[in-house]
């Protein structure tokens, strides 16, 4: 199971609390096609759902690394795979 | 006893405000989607129970928000907005191309008849039409498709198709407008359209009296009048006696005619109102004087509306979906300001009062007249 922290305004939508885990493959592509299986009304948040780009102002992280410009196909760290650590999407902030 | 339910967008959420037939005392339920921009929320006149509801934010793009018990629980639908075949390019700015993209929802307008079909005005400008109740969308490409499209190019806030009408007389009759293109009818369900801009001068353009290019900023019709249309455009305000083929300026009086909210009263079809704005750039009352004017003649003569209304330092504006009317016997007014106040009248203009003073800049007001 992957760990994956979403922001607080997908969290109200989701309707979830903390963390929620998902069963996906080792990419970030993967954990958002079964985030988005889970989730259907997380559809067009985090990626665009004509273009599937990553929404700009959301970034990925992991194990204090950027993941967000390698693409979907883009490996996630082991110790993600492993469930010792989440894969964060973090909204940016810009507001001020 | 009849109610009322003031649906209202702000920019960080949304709120309903409800009153019985009195409008005096005010229940306010919200924020709803706290955080979010809530550019527009309708109502369906089949299902009043049945609203739809337009979030967004620059962090997670467009959600549609679908209620079917009068506001107290959402769920959100479908939110893909797909254009359909070459998208193409409109002007930008500055006069070069640019590819549409889709940024927002700017307007939901529900069918007349079915609460599951629903259209929805977006920037870049189109039309689409939903008809499992906002599952899915679909554009109306017969619009974009006009052959015009080249030569929209975006108003200040984008290029953004922000009004639609149906006629009531006949479903296959609507009317759209875009910012800054003009008004657009269709005569066959949304297949095709025709630019109705004929008569409109916007001095600004290189051709003041072109087919397309006009900043129009709200259309509005009486449902017993659906060939008669009146238009708050960038500047002048105008109507059409024969739906929309040929405008006459109708300013008269006005103090200015810029603007951008213009309705009508609910059962006086020549009886509408306005919010005059100063312009070009500072988009607040004349004099830091909040005026509603309202013409019983449909238009030419005005009369300034400001009893309950603040007459000095007063710097607010009135965006173009921010008016709306009841249709209680005493046809009841509303709108809401950039300062977050929804001022209502329960006597047709002659006096107001504030429903909230405080809310987020409003985006958005729309009424629904409850059994």
């Amino acid at each position: 199971m992957i760990r994956v922290e979403l922001p607080a305004h997908l969290r109200t939508l989701a309707r979830v609390e903390g963390e929620v885990t998902v069963n996906a493959g080792d990419t970030i592509g993967s954990v958002l096609d079964a985030l988005e299986r889970q989730y259907p009304m997380l559809l067009g948040t985090i990626r665009d759902q004509v273009s599937g780009a990553r929404r700009p102002f959301l970034r990925f992280f992991a194990c204090q690394e950027d993941l967000s410009h390698g693409g979907m196909e883009q490996r996630l760290p082991d110790k993600v795979l492993r469930g010792e650590e989440p894969m964060i999407v973090l909204g940016a902030i810009a507001g001020g | 006893m009849n109610k009322v339910r003031v649906l209202v967008g702000t920019r960080k959420g949304a709120f309903i405000l409800s009153s019985d037939g009195k409008r005096e005392k005010w229940d306010i339920s919200g924020p709803h989607f706290g955080g979010w921009e809530m550019y527009h929320l309708k109502g369906s006149p089949a299902d009043p129970d049945r609203i739809y509801a337009s979030q967004s934010t620059g962090w997670f793009g467009q959600l549609i928000q679908r209620s079917s018990d009068g506001g107290k629980t959402w769920e959100p639908v479908g939110n893909k907005f797909a254009y359909e075949g070459e998208t193409g390019t409109h002007q930008w700015y500055d006069g070069t191309p640019h590819p549409w993209e889709f940024k927002r929802v700017w307007h939901l307008e529900p069918s007349l008849h079915d609460p599951d079909t629903v259209f929805a005005g977006v920037e870049d400008a189109a039309i689409f039409k939903s008809s499992d109740g906002g599952r899915n969308w679909t554009e109306l490409p017969g619009l974009r498709g006009h052959g015009s499209g080249p030569r929209w190019q975006p108003g200040a806030g984008g290029m953004c198709l922000h009004t639609i009408m149906i006629d009531p007389g006949d479903p296959k009759r609507m009317y759209i407008a875009i910012s800054a293109a003009g008004a657009f009818r269709t005569d066959d369900g949304g297949a095709s359209w025709k630019p109705i801009n004929r008569g409109l001068y916007s001095k600004m353009m290189p051709d003041p009296t072109a087919e397309v290019g006009h900043c129009v900023h709200h259309l509005a019709m009486h449902p017993s009048k659906p060939e008669v249309l009146y238009m708050q455009k960038h500047w002048d305000v105008m109507r059409s006696d024969d739906a929309g083929e040929n405008w006459t300026k109708v300013s008269g009086n006005l103090p200015v005619d810029f603007g951008f909210v213009i309705d009508v009263h609910a059962h006086q079809p020549k009886t509408i109102y306005v919010v005059p704005i100063k312009s070009d750039s500072e988009h607040f009352p004349p004099d830091g004087k909040l005026r509603v004017y309202r013409s019983k003649s449909g238009g030419h003569d005005w009369e300034p509306l400001a009893k309950g209304l603040p007459q000095e330092n007063c710097y607010v504006n009135v965006l173009r979906d921010a008016m709306a009317v009841d249709s209680l016997e005493e046809c009841g007014v509303y709108f809401g300001t950039t300062g977050g106040q929804v001022y209502a009248s329960a006597d047709a203009g002659d006096s107001w009062a504030p429903i909230v003073r405080d809310l987020p800049a409003v985006l958005s007001v729309e009424v629904q007249t409850l059994p």
